[in-house]
């Protein structure tokens, strides 16, 4: 990636946590922090991205973001007042600003049907403050690259002027790093300059301070540059030297003493009074404790995790030469093993825990839908949220935020009542929508809860009875019932709605935390509310497997997917055609799927009662059941990517390397599953096929 | 040798962007999010140019400016304001601190750089 386009990347990376910051700052205000060092942060918040995207030449993003810095800039000056309409007209210009950030980012463009209203919010706002307008030169924003001696002025005459520039620079000019010589030569670039230097001020050597100002100049200048150019060459040395500019009549030579248009003016400007430096130096509260942090780069951090994952491995593998060479177990060798293992474990996990992050800024991006559809279905919404400090995994958060917003979504307008519906039902009148995160048992438990009315589950039934979903005498708890909902296909358009039928129903939803190595489900009480459940884990990086056996290949299967291991009982285990067999379980049948002769490890079928069968899950909640040859243990592994290293493989997630040094593949049980219900010949899995060949 | 230029602004964008135009002609870039850092990095010596944005947390470039006119140490060393803003009042105050001079944002790499040659020569 070249320097610009990781710049770009670092920008859109920093406006979005400018909008985190924005969001932030503005859901305090709302709660009445009168704090004028919130304002300011808002403000920056919106002139950083609007400096950025100038940079970038963003136009679009830089009109808004400065209609939005105008009306903010009025407020932290207190010419605005802090107001209901003000407040609501600042929401949304934060959420079409983060729009807008988006659109850039992806290069698409938002409607300007939908930021001309938000921009007319805006003015009308800041017109509405009267008397202080916004100073001058604000009005009719461009963002025009600049230079010192390229000041906008006047236009110029076309005709030829002579000027003459008395100059004498006190002391204090050369304090603030200008210099004469400088100054000079800007002047000769706006013409023809004649340069006379007065050196009669200078004393001797002896009492020469070189910190003293003892020259001036006097220039007859030949332009066609208006004075207030040449005037603004020394804008900024004004205070600071006795300046005079004259403008000659062009026949006329210059008289010797024709000097001092401007009063001489004090040699230093008064020192900041104290006041002064207080207010700007002093460090206001600021929300949040500034904790000491440092930015790293992404790719370093995998890479480290990475190599950690390598440590682990080695660190096993070392282990079990060990135990093979034979030291006694009370050997030194073993105690120090044990003790690297410690360490190992331990430099994982505090690795591991560099790539996580608090869930608070997926919360917090929540609380915009929670507002959008809210104000979308007509319904009163508030969002509570728990456990924002918890941590997840980065590249698990990430995937987080397109589910979690479908479930806030479906929450809102299927579970929650309009506000006459839950005042007749004797609820609040704001319904309320709970977001929390914990820490469980090793893993990370999502919730998503409303207080609305809970699944209808008589329509659910209904539902999936007509998408042909179950069976007409199926029984079903009130369990099941409810995570009916997760079925693929069982969305419909009377679930469609403007707000979630975006396109996707449930299933979709599931199958995005099944993806995270996650576990949803939904639980619902009638009339008091539903809770949707997500299970995650903590890290994509290493898993929960158990190690299995088939034929000589030693597999890896997650935990998450197994439901049951058992042995299979002779009278459980039922013929099926030629080939296939299903097993007896819980009442019903299930596919007993030969898991070696699908991934081609051998072609004559396995007996299962031979072996141990594996009841997993997979997508669509349906069980199935694995036939292996031997179960060895349970552990945790580190997933090696297969794309990276080799290619995918159907049937097959990725793979790990054990503690004896080989390979072993991880499966995918969903796919694995999938192809074997296709009844595709074992061949068409081209891994086996190849492995044969060798 | 190459000169020391001390870039301060709190946008990590607009560093970046400094100092890859700044480097290119290789100059050496020290950075600091705010005014605050920005005078711990002075600590480490004076650099040959200033460059402050306004608008930051902690301590303003306006306070920064200040601050810096007010160390002896430093006497000398041109101090760049810049800023997205361009109101006259603002280039007032800075003026009044103690600023060499004001560049307005967005800015061409080019120009920068010859502004800052001409200050800093």
């Amino acid at each position: 990636m070249d320097a610009l386009s990781a710049i770009r990347e670092t920008f859109f990376q920093e406006c979005e946590d400018q909008l985190a910051e924005l969001e932030t700052g503005l859901a305090s205000l709302e709660e009445g922090a009168a704090d004028g060092e919130v304002v300011n942060a808002v403000f920056r918040a919106v002139h950083s991205i609007k400096g950025g995207a100038g940079a970038f030449r963003l136009d679009a993003l830089v009109q808004f973001a400065h209609a939005f810095e105008t009306v903010l800039d009025l407020l932290r000056s207190r010419s605005l007042d802090l107001s209901p309409p003000l407040l609501k007209t600042l929401f949304h210009a934060a959420d079409l600003l983060a729009d807008l950030v988006s659109a850039a980012r992806e290069g698409t463009i938002v409607s300007p049907s939908r930021i001309e209203p938000v921009e007319a919010e805006l003015r009308r706002m800041a017109q509405s403050n009267g008397p202080s307008a916004p100073d001058d030169a604000d009005d009719g924003f461009e963002p025009i690259p600049f230079s010192l001696d390229e000041m906008a002025g006047s236009p110029g005459d076309p005709s030829v002027r002579r000027v003459v520039v008395d100059f004498a620079p006190n002391s204090e000019m050369y304090r603030k790093g200008n210099e004469a010589v400088r100054l000079l030569r800007e002047l000769s670039r706006l013409g023809k300059a004649k340069i006379d230097c007065d050196t009669s001020a200078l004393p001797l050597l002896d009492d020469l301070d070189p910190n003293g100002a003892y020259l001036s100049w006097r220039i007859e200048l030949e332009t066609d540059a208006p004075v207030s150019q040449i005037e603004e060459v020394f804008e900024f040395v004004q205070d600071d030297c006795r300046l005079g500019i004259e403008e000659l009549p062009v026949e006329e030579a210059p008289k010797e003493n024709a000097v001092s248009a401007a009063p001489p003016v004090p040699a230093a400007p008064p020192p900041p009074t104290p006041d002064e430096t207080a207010e700007a130096a002093a460090p206001a509260a600021r929300k949040e404790a500034l904790s000491p942090t440092i930015r790293v780069d992404l790719e370093r951090l995998d890479r480290l995790i990475n190599l950690v994952g390598e440590l682990v491995i080695n660190q096993a593998v070392l282990s079990q030469r060990v135990t093979e060479a034979g030291f006694s177990r009370s050997s030194n060798v073993i105690t120090s093993l044990a003790t690297l293992e410690q360490l190992t474990r331990e430099i994982q996990e505090g690795v591991m825990a560099t790539r996580a992050q608090p869930v608070k800024p997926l919360f917090q991006r929540m609380t915009r839908i929670v507002r959008e559809v809210a104000e979308a279905t007509g319904k009163s919404v508030r969002l509570k949220t728990e456990g924002e400090a918890t941590e997840i995994d980065r590249t698990v958060i990430e995937r987080l935020a397109d589910p979690l917003t479908h479930m806030i979504r479906n929450a809102i307008d299927h579970g929650l009542e309009k506000p006459e519906a839950r005042l007749a039902a004797g609820k609040e009148y704001q319904g309320e929508v709970r977001l929390s995160a914990i820490h469980r048992s090793g893993r990370i438990i999502i919730e998503v809860a409303d207080d609305g009315a809970g699944i209808d589950r008589a329509r659910v039934r209904q539902i999936a009875l007509e998408k042909e979903l179950i069976a007409a005498d199926a029984q079903l708890s009130e369990a099941e019932i409810d995570n009916l909902i997760f079925l693929p296909g069982f969305s419909t358009a009377q679930t469609v709605s403007s707000v979630s039928g975006r396109g996707v129903g449930m299933d979709v939803v599931k199958r995005s935390i099944q993806s995270l190595a996650g576990r949803l489900s939904i639980a619902s009480r009638p009339g008091e509310g539903s809770t949707f459940t997500m299970s995650l884990p903590l890290t994509l990086a290493v898993l929960d497997g158990m190690i299995v056996r088939v034929e000589n290949q030693t597999l890896v299967v997650p935990m998450t997917a197994i439901v049951e291991t058992m042995r299979a009982k002779d009278e459980a285990v039922h013929p099926l055609g030629a080939d296939a067999h299903v097993l007896a379980y819980r009442g019903g049948f299930v596919p007993l799927i030969d898991v070696g002769v699908v991934l081609g490890f051998r072609e004559t079928p396995f007996d299962p009662r031979r072996g141990i069968v594996l009841v997993v899950e997979t997508e669509g909640s349906t069980a199935c059941a694995l036939a292996m040859d031997e179960i060895f243990d349970q552990r945790q592994v580190v997933i090696k990517s297969l794309e990276r290293n080799y290619r995918q493989v159907p049937g097959i997630a990725a793979a790990t390397i054990l503690g004896d040094g080989r390979v072993a593949l991880i499966l995918d049980v969903d796919s694995l599953v999938a192809g074997a219900r296709r009844q595709a010949p074992p061949t068409s899995f081209g891994f086996a096929a190849e492995s044969r060949a060798q | 040798m190459s000169m020391t230029i001390l870039t301060v602004d709190d946008s990590r964008t607009m560093r970046d962007m400094l100092k890859l135009a700044l480097e290119g002609v290789g100059y050496s870039v020290v950075q600091a999010a705010d005014g605050i850092e920005g005078l711990e990095a002075l600590e480490n010596g004076a650099p040959e140019v200033i460059i402050t944005d306004i608008n930051m947390p902690r301590l303003d470039g306006f306070g920064f400016i200040e601050r810096v006119r007010q160390d002896p140490r430093f006497i000398g060393v041109p101090i760049l304001v810049l800023t997205t803003e361009s109101s006259n009042e603002k280039r007032s105050i800075a003026r009044r601190a103690g600023a060499t001079g004001w560049i307005v944002k967005p800015f061409e790499a080019a120009k920068l750089v010859d502004v800052i040659r001409r200050v800093a020569a």
